[in-house]
């Protein structure tokens, strides 16, 4: 079974057996995959609402909890929510992001909440993925070239087991022993956050704290998505290996490395670029629990807190937040492939 | 001097634990502007055999014999000679092309690519002009370079391999197989194409098909293998017309000729399937579905491949005939 | 003479099938034992389903009672107490072996769930065309784009803190992927073309899904079930860990919780957090390892590691 059904790359394989007729095939895909990604977030923005319709208890109670309501604000609020469900969603629709929805812990927007803490999750976020996407390339293309030897099957087991692991015990792991040290070894990194206090995050030095702190988390989920994309890497070039044009490549007297670089690579790394774009989903959740274990305050930890509570603005402000860049990473994945297969474009 | 020449060449390969000898002791040899046929069922050897030519047979492969391009024994050679002698020396149109070409490169780069490979200093401008040469010499507009694989009908691709495997002018080219999967008009243009070619070039061709009409009006000999070994040799029109062989006697009745009413009382077509390599029958590997095997074929040794005329046989009956 | 001609033979179709199915099912079990990575596997989660089982009979539930705990919190590991103990002073083997049970219990009743809806989703949008099918499509590839935690995380706010809620939870979010590998099958096999003699038989659309489809896609189901149960543990394990499961419940998920929150990582009590994640892995690799062999069996030309 291909790669591709296995994904389930939304639309792009049946895009291969259209005919390039009339309008222009790739304007037509690239229209056709703009309206499905609105489509699917149109369907966040409602189950956003009526999936907080379902608690449990009083909802209004658990909208203002902790908060000091005064109480005409409190009778707006329950007279919204004695209003027919329809009229509720309609209201809803005006405006799905409610930018003035309190967050109930940090009596502030949702949304500004929000804000200050991006900046942590990218810069953690986006390390990880540009480290591991590089590493685990290279080691997918090394053990698949070298498929059955030793290399691939060391490399090809360990990916395994690190894949299976659960990051944040991962992250714990690296911990203990790096940072509060076993056996009598000392911990040299820090135990969380992203910066010692009172350091100025702004000047060279302050970024070499930051890096230091980063160390560990970077490191952590680094190692567990690299283990995927070596996965997806290598099982991509070995569907590519067993393909025939290979064969006239090496007629034509190209070096193996020759074969490999400018056939069989490239090829392969189709598939694998769109796969890992689908599967931001898994960083996703790799952010949030790392964030907690390392104490980084960016929105993975937010997430986190906001659970707790429960606060419940919070929570769907980050819902939307989610979904959207994950279906925006999907969009991308799919234009970026019908951009680059000259088999869809054309 | 011979352009190719098969010394007693045998080419066996482990699987699954045993030894599957797919050549066993092969002769042969192909001119310079001669065509030679090379005929039989799937799993004769065939491809293995004219794998060789390139030495591009499965790394487990053991050969044994010589491979002679041009006099220089290509198993002999080094690694780097070899990769020169690759597509510049002799070619390779390979069997099945809808999947024998790079699917997200254009026609004009990956014929223009063994070019570049064996001549780096090549500019692109006269690479450029060179493909568009191709392209004309096998009855494709030059614009065409710019299209993908996808956006060309099977008759097309067949002939763009064709194209490319004359592009670095070599002397040898092996097709394998290359109007199997045409239909029946497209591949009266390819043919046409691939003797235009010969004429014009002179280059040696090996034609491997299991149809052994399409080889008589294609080749100047043909040769018949079954089991790894080559069964008949002779010239083209001779072996389809009057085949010694029982095999290729079976062979030419396999395919009907129209307006032939003798051919509705012929055989048609054998019982059984041809031997696994690993595992083959004594005596003459083809004697449990030959029509006219005697008892010695099944106990008797091998029968060996022996010239008469302009003919060789592996046949005890033909040979007892002859004798 | 043949003497089979004088042996009485049952020759119903039903008898024959029946024959054919131990046949294969034989077949099937001979190749999955030569599997080295397979047996492993198997030995592994067998080793770990029989701890979950004999968990009464090898440590009393006393010994997960925090008011009932007499030992001195996180001593290192000793032979009295071979993994140590916690921040109350249990003994965190008793407490590792205890959570196998609900570990265990909630990935494979998650995966249950989760390749129930799947496969029929599956085999139904494959199988129906036009409105019902490309709806039943449209819906898995929803929940394929939503990212997984985040999704998980807000069902378990709504719907409470239990371990059955993480149950439905999992087969709720996990169904997707196994809904789009049985519809691909089901796709391939519903053009063959005993499928259009069922039809042209007059066969319900029940009795093609029921007797032809279902038969056909169950080798995938089957591949997929295991390394299903791999993700379902996965996520009990991180859904435990963020707080979301039963808080009376001792998983290892919670037991990793309870350690983290407890500080056990800056008093470098590493055999409390070591224990219950090693068994994890363990138990993720297993059923990564008969997943595959199983996937080798069923098409060989499928990369075998």
């Amino acid at each position: 079974m291909s790669l591709f059904q296995e994904a389930g790359v939304p639309g792009a394989a049946s895009m291969l057996t259209r005919t390039s007729r009339g309008v222009n095939p790739t304007a037509r895909y690239v229209v056709n995959r703009v309206v499905a990604a609105v489509g699917t977030f149109f369907f966040v923005i409602v189950f956003n609402f009526f999936l907080f319709r379902m608690l449990p208890g009083d909802p209004i109670a658990l909208y203002t909890k902790g908060r000091d309501v005064d109480p005409e604000e409190m009778r707006r609020l329950r007279a919204a929510y004695t209003q027919p469900i329809w009229e509720q969603f309609v209201t809803y629709l005006k405006n799905p992001f409610a930018p003035g929805a309190q967050s109930v812990r940090y009596n502030l927007p949702a949304w500004e909440v929000i804000g200050t803490r991006v900046w942590p999750t990218l810069l953690l976020v986006g390390s990880a993925t540009i480290i591991a996407t590089i590493v685990g390339v290279w080691l997918g293309i090394r053990s698949a070239w070298a498929r059955g030897k030793r290399f691939d099957k060391v490399s090809t087991n360990t990916t395994l087991v690190l894949y299976s692991m659960p990051e944040f015990w991962f992250g714990m792991i690296l911990l203990i022993v790096f940072s509060a040290g076993i056996f009598g070894l000392p911990g040299i990194f820090p135990s969380g956050g992203l910066s010692t206090p009172g350091v100025d995050t702004g000047t060279p030095l302050g970024w070499l704290n930051v890096a230091w702190h980063l160390v560990l988390p970077v490191t952590t989920l680094a190692v567990i998505y690299l283990a995927e994309y070596s996965l997806i890497m290598r099982a991509s070039l070995i569907d590519e290996m067993g393909q025939d044009y290979l064969q006239t490549a090496r007629a034509k007297g190209l070096r193996d490395k020759g074969v490999r670089k400018r056939h069989a690579v490239p090829n392969a790394m189709l598939p694998t670029m769109t796969l890992i774009f689908l599967n931001l989903g898994f960083v996703v959740g790799g952010a949030i629990t790392i964030e907690y274990v390392f104490s980084i305050n960016g929105l993975g930890s937010l997430t986190v807190d906001a659970l707790r509570g429960p606060d419940i603005p919070l929570l769907q402000a980050l819902f939307i937040l989610f979904s959207g860049a994950v279906i925006l990473a999907n969009l991308v994945a799919d234009l970026l492939y019908g951009v680059l297969d000259p088999r869809v474009r054309t | 001097m011979a352009l190719l020449e098969f010394d007693d060449v045998s080419v066996t390969y482990r699987s699954g634990g045993v030894d599957v000898p797919a050549v066993r002791g092969v002769t042969l040899s192909v001119d310079a502007g001669e065509t030679l046929g090379i005929a039989g069922e799937s799993g004769c050897g065939k491809t293995t055999l004219t794998s060789t030519v390139l030495r591009m047979q499965p790394k487990s492969a053991k050969v044994t014999g010589q491979v002679r391009l041009g006099g220089e024994d290509i198993l002999g050679m080094s690694w780097g000679k070899i990769r020169a002698v690759r597509w510049a020396q002799a070619s390779v149109v390979f069997q099945g092309a809808m999947h024998a070409l790079n699917p997200v490169q254009r026609i004009g780069d990956q014929l223009a690519e063994p070019i570049l490979l064996h001549s780096p200093k090549t500019s692109k401008a006269s690479a450029d002009t060179r493909v568009g040469e191709l392209l004309e010499m096998v009855g494709l507009p030059a614009r065409r370079a710019k299209a993908y694989p996808h956006q060309l009908s099977g008759g097309q691709k067949q002939r763009v391999m064709i194209a490319m495997a004359l592009a670095c002018g070599p002397q040898l080219i092996v097709a394998d197989e290359p109007t199997t999967a045409l239909d029946v008009m497209v591949q009266a243009q390819v043919l046409t194409v691939l003797a235009g070619l010969v004429k014009d070039l002179g280059v040696g061709m090996v034609f491997i098909s299991h149809d052994l009409s399409v080889l008589s009006s294609a080749c100047d000999r043909i040769a018949v293998m079954y089991a790894g070994r080559i069964v008949e040799e002779g010239p083209a029109a001779e072996v389809f017309d009057h085949p010694k062989h029982p095999y290729a006697a079976a062979l030419a009745g396999a395919f009907p000729r129209i307006g032939d009413t003798r051919f509705r009382y012929a055989p048609a077509g054998l019982p059984g399937d041809p031997p696994f390599p690993g595992d083959l029958p004594s005596g003459c590997p083809f004697h449990p579905r030959c029509p006219r095997a005697i008892e010695s074929c099944a106990t008797g040794a091998e029968p060996e491949l022996l010239q008469v005329g302009d003919r060789r046989t592996a046949c005890l009956l033909v040979q007892g005939a002859s004798a | 003479m043949s003497s089979d001609l004088d042996a009485p033979r049952t020759l119903t179709p039903r008898a024959i099938a029946r024959t054919r199915r131990r046949e294969s099912l034989a077949g099937f079990s001979r190749s999955f034992r030569k599997s080295r990575g397979g047996m492993l596997g198997l030995v592994i989660i067998l080793i770990f389903i029989t701890l979950a089982l004999l968990a009464p009979f090898l440590f009393s539930r006393s010994e997960l009672d925090v008011t009932q705990a007499t030992a001195a919190p996180y001593l290192s590991p000793s032979l009295s107490y071979p993994l140590g103990t916690d921040d109350s002073g249990r003994s965190v083997l008793a407490l590792v072996v205890w959570g196998a049970r609900v570990s265990l219990l909630v990935g494979l009743c998650a995966t249950v769930l989760s390749m129930f809806i799947g496969t029929s989703v599956g085999i139904m949008s494959g199988h129906f065309r036009g409105f019902t099918g490309g709806s039943l499509d449209r819906v898995t590839e929803w929940f394929l784009v939503i990212p997984y935690l985040p999704l998980a995380i807000v069902l378990a706010t709504v719907l409470g803190k239990s371990m059955l809620v993480i149950i439905v939870v999992i087969g709720v979010t996990s169904w997707p992927g196994t809904a789009r590998l049985i519809r691909a099958q089901t796709l391939s096999v519903g053009a063959r073309p005993y499928l259009e003699r069922a039809r042209a038989l007059g066969g319900s659309n029940w009795h093609q899904m029921r007797k032809h489809l279902l038969p056909n896609v169950m080798p995938l189901v089957l591949a997929n079930t295991t390394l299903a149960v791999s993700i379902s543990i996965l996520s009990e394990t991180t859904l435990s860990f963020l707080g979301l499961g039963d808080p009376t419940a001792v998983s290892w998920g919670s037991i990793l919780e309870t350690a983290f929150d407890n500080g056990a990582i800056s008093l470098g009590a590493w055999w409390y957090l070591a224990a219950p994640g090693i068994c994890v892995v363990l138990v993720v690799v297993a059923f990564n390892l008969m997943g595959r062999a199983i996937e080798g069996i069923l098409d060989p030309k499928e990369e075998i590691i």
